[in-house]
């Protein structure tokens, strides 16, 4: 097995055994790039000079015997909407074409502060807006075990990265499921952490009281050291939780489920959701309840109303959010010429700079919050997500975590929902509820569906700052999962054929 | 021709709406670390936060909330137990993120008043002025529109924008509709704005300078007919940048909605601009159609929960009231009303009390503040406080008068010596040769002379008719260049000639 193939906990094993130096292994991870990547178009920018400057300064510092952290000389892929100094940030969008930040995001700052190797900027939905990564104004990224097919969105390019061996590690964003879907699709793991655990500072907002930062892996160990790296109070962040880091780390290395309540929500299964993935569910429930946990059903009955709510919400903040984007201070600016006004350019500027889907919840966000019809739609949206808030109140009084399949399908074909906005949008029913309530999720991979040979997920769900609990049940499952199949189910990643 | 005031109050009545903002004195924005000097190099003084760059997130100044809530506590409001910030969303070049992160339907303070007097022919009156809201939002920057006819952002040939000013922490103070001042609208409306300045200067919160812009008023005009209870249409005057422009913009814009009521036609509901030179206002944005601001509750930021000891310990703080402050200082001066009240509308009390606190008396401290000081402020057409002598030189002069040093004909010499620029009272009295001539023989050799050259006056004198030496006195204080002391002069004169 290749250094490439191996988690990220097992590269630091061998960085500290000094089986490999970070230089090497930054390298083995670009080799890779250059090779595949003009087939999976994960990455956006890939920054080669300062990765392996990162590798070697990481490399100097194990060297001198200082005390690194536990992903010193991990190379990690980059979500494009987090700013990184220097570092061409364009959120998938024409408009932030050849933007160049002035600052790092707070989670790039601890990143480099835990000497992590950033490997360059991943493909995304533009500003984070959809479900397939169709939306990038730079292309789409093609999901690694079948290039014809979506790597889900809008973190398509972090999560196909992983499962194309680019990266061990990548960063993304979640805001209905931005972490969770692309993860499920791709058979890799990825955390939405509690809202407020992860510092928005330098991650460009699409809706800002759903937006969060989280980590993305291949195992459920290696996302918790990522978790562990980029967590934490930022004063920068008013948002932020004042509290200390649930033991997440540890709790991956626990999975222990015995005597655990599993809460099954009954909103989110049947209608809707592929059998493929509904078997590989309903085996990974039993598979659980084999470890000693308890299994119960639980109904959250305003569920049903969080997909509509979310499109109210999501849209209302995007509309305001976005407004800065008007070819004053930076970006591209259009039809700047004598007698054009700042207002005309402004406009032609967000006429060429927006794809469609941005456009559309714009829109949709203006009208919603308008005189006349703010309580009816954004007022109402808000309702909602009390009582949302409160389903899962309830629910956690009588359970531990709660589980649901992350999306209701497996990965579908590039083009087969790009003009069906409803179709694309019932892909995140099952993870927005936890963006609603600003409470933590996971997807971690269930096996390949029946039908069609691909990934599915599985979704754990624990309340606010237990985030821990989410590592503790997928590590468990996870381990279970393993010794089923025998081996990781990337190593049946088959899109990219001879060259994986 | 243009209708009379007198016409105006004689048939409608005025009813005020005042907005005034005040840029708070924090060293830091309202969201940033960043500086907020008046008058840096443009663009200096702004960071990702305040450029509203992508990613970028405010975070509130603390400092900022502790200045608005003592604002609240000496204006009599009651603090909002939780307020939020809200996003007023519209599109300006100047404004970063094209929404202001302020207050709307939460705001911090609410419900205060404030008291103020104003003098009239019929003795000091006082008015209740009724505060809706005091609450906290952020600055835009300034945009700079060059070329084109009219300075606007339609027609320019290129605009300039400096973001300094953008992020700086703005209250704005709205009171609720001020009825019932009758023909005093104007006055009042100067007097609230100047009685809030002088709390926001007592709590030290501000610099508020109206010139530049740290204290701005909105004056929202309307009339009704008397005896009427519906509300006329207003229009909403920006721009007024001192209190004498305060006062002239209300009773321009009453004299204009008069003009309009009169002859049949409407009042069209817009801002207006007020133009320094000529007191009138020009028209500005029509707000006929409510802008729609797409008002939301600023999801990046955390309800404001302040503690209540807190605001206790701030109400405990708070100075002396600026009216109370005034009532001491009038007792101790023994001032009577009228003379308070010009003080107070010559805006110059409170270097009267610097100039009494250097040791001058109170009643010659005022006499050359509102007297000789304020006549050549007039003439140069700016504020007795803008004129270049300071307290320390009135004080220096009235002690010279005092001794004796100088006579009151002399020190108005130097007055205008010193703001000619001339140096400091010594200065001016040593170069130009000041002195009081106090020797006797020389005075008695003029006074002969003087004498001499009107000896019919000198006989009327020695008659008894003694005002008649008033000629003779003038014509030694000429020949001694004023440098003489009147009542020496006066006193040798009459001995001489026998009275
Ligand atoms: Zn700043």
């Amino acid at each position: 097995m290749t250094m490439i193939k191996k988690s990220a906990s097992e590269m630091a094993d061998a960085l500290a055994n000094g089986e490999t130096t970070s230089v090497a292994l930054t390298q083995a991870h670009l080799d890779r790039i250059a090779e595949v990547d003009k087939d999976v178009h994960a990455f956006l920018y890939v920054d080669t000079e300062g990765a392996l400057a990162q590798a070697a300064l990481a490399d100097k510092k194990r060297a001198a015997g200082e005390k690194l952290s536990p992903l010193a000389g991990i190379p990690l892929a980059l979500k494009d909407v987090m700013v990184q100094k220097g570092i061409p940030t364009t959120c998938g969008s024409k408009m932030l074409e050849g933007w160049r930040p002035p600052y790092d995001s707070t989670v790039v700052s601890k990143l480099r502060a835990a000497d992590v190797v950033i490997l360059g900027k991943t493909n995304m939905d533009e500003f984070a807006m959809g479900s397939s990564t169709e939306n990038s104004a730079y292309g789409p990224t093609h999901n690694p075990w079948d290039l014809s097919r979506i790597p889900g969105g809008s973190g398509g390019g972090s999560s196909a990265s992983l499962a194309a061996f680019e990266a061990p590690l990548a960063i993304g964003t979640d805001t209905g499921g931005s972490i969770r879907q692309p993860a499920a699709v791709t058979g890799t793991v990825g955390v939405k952490p509690t809202y407020g655990g992860v510092s928005r500072y330098g991650l460009v907002a699409f809706s800002s009281s759903l937006d969060q930062a989280g980590p993305c892996g291949r195992t459920v160990l290696d996302t918790a050291l990522l978790h562990e790296t980029i967590a934490g109070h930022d004063p920068k962040d008013s948002t932020s939780i004042n509290a200390p880091v649930p033991a997440i780390v540890a709790a991956a290395k626990n999975g222990n489920v015995k005597g655990l309540k599993i809460g099954v929500i009954k909103e989110l299964q049947g209608e809707g959701y592929q059998t493929g993935v509904l078997n590989r569910f309903n085996e990974s429930l039993e598979l659980l309840a084999g470890l000693g946990a308890e299994i119960v059903e639980v109904s959250c009955s305003y569920f049903e109303y969080a997909l509509a709510a979310y499109y109210l919400i999501a849209p209302s903040e995007c509309s305001s959010n976005l407004a800065r984007f008007d070819a004053m201070r930076y970006g591209i600016r259009v039809g700047d010429a004598s007698g054009v006004s700042a207002e005309e350019v402004m406009n032609l500027t967000r006429e060429v700079g927006f794809g469609r889907e941005v456009k559309r919840r714009i829109i949709l966000g203006t009208y919603a919050l308008s005189s006349g019809y703010y309580d009816a739609y954004y007022g109402s949206a808000q309702k909602v997500r009390t009582l949302i808030k409160q389903d899962f109140d309830n629910a956690f009084t009588k359970v531990d975590v709660l589980v649901s399949p992350t999306a209701p399908t497996t990965a579908f074909k590039i083009g087969e929902k790009a003009d069906d906005p409803i179709a694309m949008y019932l892909n995140d029913i099952a993870t927005i509820p936890v963006n609603m309530a600003g409470i933590c999720g996971m997807s971690l991979p269930s096996g390949l569906a029946d039908e069609d040979n691909l990934p599915a997920g599985f979704q754990i769900m624990a309340p606010a700052m237990k985030d821990d609990r989410l590592y503790n049940v997928g590590a468990a499952l996870e381990t279970a999962l393993l010794s089923k199949w025998g081996a990781p189910i990337l190593s049946h990643v088959s899109g990219l054929g001879a060259r994986a | 021709m243009s209708l009379k005031y007198e016409d105006v109050i004689e048939k409608y009545e005025p009813v005020l709406g005042l907005e005034v903002h005040v840029e708070l004195g924090t060293a830091s924005k309202m969201f940033c670390g960043c500086n907020t000097i008046f008058g840096a190099e443009p663009n200096t003084q702004t960071c990702p936060v305040c450029l509203g760059l992508p990613g970028a997130l405010p975070v509130v100044n603390e400092k900022a909330i502790e200045y608005t809530i003592m604002i609240g506590l000496a204006l009599n409001c009651s603090i909002a137990p939780f307020s939020r910030f809200a996003r007023k969303n519209y599109f300006y070049p100047d404004m970063p993120k094209n929404f202001q992160t302020s207050q709307y339907d939460e705001p911090i303070c609410v419900n205060g008043f404030l008291d103020v007097e104003i003098d009239t022919d019929e003795g000091i009156k006082k008015f209740r002025v009724e505060i809706e809201r005091v609450h906290m939002e952020e600055d835009t920057g300034k945009s700079l529109h060059m070329g084109g006819a009219t300075g606007r952002i339609h027609g320019a040939d290129y605009s300039l924008l400096d973001y300094n000013r953008a992020g700086i922490p703005l209250v704005e103070i709205v009171t609720k509709i001020v009825p019932g001042t009758g023909k005093y609208a104007p006055e009042v409306a100067r007097a609230y704005v100047a009685e809030l300045r002088d709390i926001l200067r007592s709590l030290n919160v501000s610099d508020v300078k109206m010139e530049q812009g740290s204290l701005r008023c909105d004056a929202n005009v309307s009339l009704r007919l008397i005896g009427s209870d519906v509300l006329g249409t207003r229009s909403e005057t920006k721009n007024v940048n001192s209190l004498r422009s305060v006062e002239r913009a209300v009773r321009g814009e009453m004299i204009r909605h008069a003009e309009l009521l009169n002859k049949g036609e409407r009042v069209v509901q817009e801002t207006r601009h007020f133009q320094e030179d000529t007191g009138l206002t020009r028209s500005g944005r029509s707000k006929e159609q409510a802008e729609d601001y797409r008002y939301f509750p600023e999801p990046d930021l955390v309800p404001i929960v302040p503690d209540a000891i807190w605001i206790e310990t701030l109400r405990a703080a708070l100075p002396e009231k600026p009216s109370t402050h005034r009532k001491r200082l009038q007792e101790a001066w023994a001032v009577p009303d009228k003379e308070m009240a010009s003080m107070i509308n010559a805006d110059v009390l409170e270097i009267v009390e610097e100039t009494v606190n250097l040791g001058a008396d109170p009643t010659k401290a005022r006499g050359w503040w509102l007297g000789e000081i304020a006549r050549i402020a007039n003439e140069k057409e700016v504020a007795a406080t803008d004129l270049p002598i300071t307290p320390k030189d009135v004080a220096e002069i009235v002690a010279l008068v005092a001794t004796g040093a100088l006579t009151d004909k002399l020190a108005r010499q130097v007055i205008e010596a010193v703001i000619a620029g001339e140096g400091r009272p010594s200065e001016v009295i040593e170069k130009r040769g000041i002195k009081v001539v106090s020797d006797d023989g020389a005075l008695m050799v003029a006074i002969e002379k003087a004498i001499s050259a009107q000896p019919d006056v000198a006989e009327k004198v020695r008659g008894g008719n003694v005002p008649a030496a008033g000629a003779l006195i003038g014509a030694v204080m000429k020949e001694t260049k004023g440098q003489a002391d009147a009542a020496k002069v006066r006193e040798l004169l009459l001995k001489h000639l026998g009275q």
